[in-house]
């Protein structure tokens, strides 16, 4: 059965006048006619050049949003994803009624509320208890409905100890898990999430995932904005991506993913280049990495998704700037979800000559059986004597990519996959 | 089958007047956390706690006493100056703090506003609420020393029917203060220069009004109009005569006068307010 339409955003444009903005108080306003009647540059106009917006410059206008139209049904959980600055948050904040937007309209049915951080109105001086009684009604329950939780979400927050001390009190960890466990108690019909989860320790982060799955799972309407892929490929069923103001892609969770990293990568092509400037990176530089790349094993051709099960090669270029006793190298993966680490190799020797030079090394994971899912890398290079590694690269470069093979649909649980033999 | 009934339409621009006073409503369970949060934080960790309240008033009522009744002997006739003074204190306390609380709603709230939306009218709404709890505590310091004097016998209080009136006379306070705050809090939202105004605004009010001196003392009939175009002043003579019976001056035409300019500017501050709060996180 085809669910309602719950959510249906017409035409969405935002613009905002980037003149007024900039200007807090008249004094602004006549500081910058003054300079303007002088000949002089506006001193104020830090109107951002890099906007490569539908912009009418003239008239200096920014469409922060342009002509965004999508649809939600019921129950449907939807990832907005795209980079910084495409307008992901204006969408949010239009959404959340924070805003208005300047064309356009969406229409909602039934009772929506949104997350755009969690401890929003947490007063210091009020006790944890007084606060979740605050932030509740700010987030819109009523009173018996919180008391009717709160048992519940003390327990989730796991402060229980402290519940009747100030929130100043709290340490910074507590203080969110206790925020956070309010808001996971929110029951709205559709709820709109920010990336609220990139707080807390990776034990708590997971435990907030793990409920938004949970309100996902629930037949829930969902809209969750997000940088975190695996989150999104892990949570949600649809997503759209927003670039420059507009949607580009939309459609199934994992398409959209597909074509987000890969846009990611075409922007961040020359992100190889960084591999040279040393100064982002950790390590001595007594041996640097001074180029790698991807590929599916037995061709050239650099890429960064690969089939489950497939073969993945890497090559390297090593530039042994000064000569060391010895060279070990390490690979590993991280889940860009949890970030924590899922894999890596163990130390491998690589042997060298006491020289300085290039040193061209290859390494490939044979039917790498990792979960499809998006893995950031992380490569070191060092010795085994010295604290001080010679090169680290952490997620510098683009991630592993493992998609869901073509005739398969299930999604698998956990990292990997075990290979195994069946009797009958 | 597709809902053709939304329940939540999000568009540009609403009606110029549209202040949906019933969702408010459904959020009162907000209005009290706001007003609770307002009252407890401010004296935690006080030995004294609300005792405070009454501070203030006690002080300023010595110093107005001391200063306009000894010293300048601007003081009332037939009533006593540590009365008379408080009964004006008092409800020009509750005015200017529920004014200057709410002009800065916009500025000083940008931080909730610009996360959760919830109907914006609930913030001042709540500073008028819990400055009334504050209100009622210094009540009861003023029937304290109303009792005092009463039983003390020196002076006569007449009683009237005009007691009836104070309830009407504190709404119209608390309009007035909430009206002119949530008006400036708009107007204030991009330029900020107005509220460098305010403050001295307000101390202007205060000096216009019978605050510091008796009414009788002013015999130029202009100088009198300019005192009783000032909408706290038959706020605060209504009080006094409504507590003494004498030494203040009623008037109901004043009264009315109050409340009327209460009522049209409560109706051009929820105009703006209405204008304003749709999207003054874009400027805030």
């Amino acid at each position: 059965m085809i669910q309602p339409v719950v959510i249906e955003a017409e035409n969405i444009s935002k613009q905002y006048r980037l003149g007024l903005l900039s200007g807090k108080t008249l004094s602004d306003d006549l500081k910058r006619f003054l300079y303007r009647l002088s000949g002089k540059p506006d001193p104020l106009a830090f109107v951002g050049a890099e906007n490569d917006r539908t912009v009418a410059s003239a008239e200096r206008y920014v469409w922060a949003l342009k002509n965004i139209n999508f649809e939600v049904r019921q129950g449907e959980v939807m990832g907005i994803i795209g980079r910084n600055g495409a307008g992901k948050s204006t969408l949010l904040k239009i959404l959340s009624r924070v805003t208005t937007p300047t064309t356009g309209e969406i229409r909602i049915k039934g009772k929506i509320a949104s997350l755009l951080e969690v401890g929003t109105g947490f007063h210091p001086e009020l006790t944890g208890r007084e606060n979740v009684f605050l932030n509740g009604a700010i987030l819109g329950m009523s009173k018996s409905e919180i008391k009717r939780k709160f048992d519940e979400i003390v327990q989730f927050s796991g402060v229980a100890r402290y519940i009747d001390t100030p929130v100043k009190r709290y340490s910074s960890g507590m203080y969110v898990r206790l925020a956070f466990a309010v808001a996971a108690h929110l029951e709205p019909e559709i709820l709109v999430i920010d990336e609220v989860l990139a707080v807390g320790d990776t034990e708590f982060q997971k435990k907030c995932l793990g409920k938004i799955k949970e309100v996902a799972g629930g037949g829930r309407t969902v809209l969750f904005v997000s940088h975190n892929m695996g989150a999104v490929s892990d949570i949600c069923d649809r997503a759209i991506m927003i670039e420059r103001g507009s949607i580009s892609h939309e459609g199934n969770a994992d398409t959209v993913i597909r074509e987000y990293v890969n846009s990611t990568m075409r922007a961040d092509l020359t992100s190889h280049d960084s591999l040279k400037d040393a100064q982002f990176r950790r390590g001595s530089g007594q041996v640097r990495i001074s180029s790698l790349s991807m590929h599916s094993h037995g061709t050239e051709q650099e890429q960064h998704e690969f089939d489950y099960r497939s073969d993945v090669s890497f090559t390297f270029n090593f530039q042994v700037n000064e000569p060391v006793p010895e060279l070990f190298f390490l690979l590993a993966l991280r889940s860009s979800l949890s970030r924590e680490m899922v894999t890596a190799t163990e130390r491998i020797r690589i042997p060298v000559d006491g020289k300085t030079g290039n040193i061209a090394f290859r390494l490939t994971l044979p039917q790498l059986n990792l979960s499809p899912g998006v893995y950031e890398t992380y490569y070191w290079l060092g010795s085994s004597r010295q604290e001080m590694p010679y090169d680290v690269i952490d997620n510098m470069t683009a991630p592993l990519v493992i998609r869901v093979p073509e005739n398969e649909s299930a999604l698998q649980t956990g990292y990997f996959q075990l290979n195994y033999k069946t009797e009958l | 089958m597709k809902h053709k009934k939304w329940d939540l339409i999000i568009r540009p621009h609403t009606r110029w007047l549209d202040l949906n006073l019933k969702e408010v409503w459904r959020y009162r369970d907000l209005v009290a956390q706001f007003v609770r949060r307002d009252i407890v934080a401010v004296y935690k960790q006080t030995l004294l706690g609300p005792v405070w309240f009454v501070v203030q008033p006690i002080l300023t009522t010595v110093v107005f006493t001391f200063v306009f009744g000894s010293l300048a002997g601007l003081g009332p006739k037939d009533v006593p100056a540590v009365l008379f003074y408080m009964a004006g204190i008092i409800p020009w306390n509750y005015f200017n703090e529920c004014l200057m609380k709410t002009s800065s709603t916009f500025t000083g709230n940008a931080s909730i506003y610009g996360k959760v939306y919830f109907p914006r009218l609930v913030i001042p709404f709540s500073v008028v609420i819990s400055n009334l709890a504050k209100f009622a505590v210094q009540m009861v310091l003023l029937v304290a020393v109303w009792l005092y004097y009463y039983f003390q016998g020196n002076y006569e209080f007449n009683i009237t029917a005009y007691i009836l009136l104070l309830p009407v006379v504190i709404i119209i306070m608390a309009g007035l203060g909430l009206s002119m705050g949530i008006l400036i809090s708009s107007l204030t939202t991009k330029y900020r220069d107005l509220s460098f105004l305010v403050a001295f605004g307000v101390e202007l009010l205060k000096f216009a009004s019978t605050l510091v001196f008796p009414l009788f003392l002013i015999k130029n009939e202009t100088y009198r109009m300019v005192i009783w175009a000032n909408p706290m002043t038959s706020v605060i003579e209504t009080f006094r005569f409504a507590l003494m019976g004498k030494g203040a001056e009623i008037n109901l035409y004043a009264l009315s006068y109050s409340a009327g300019f209460m009522v049209i500017v409560f109706f051009l501050a929820a105009l703006l307010f209405n204008r304003v709060e749709k999207s003054f996180m874009d400027t805030v």
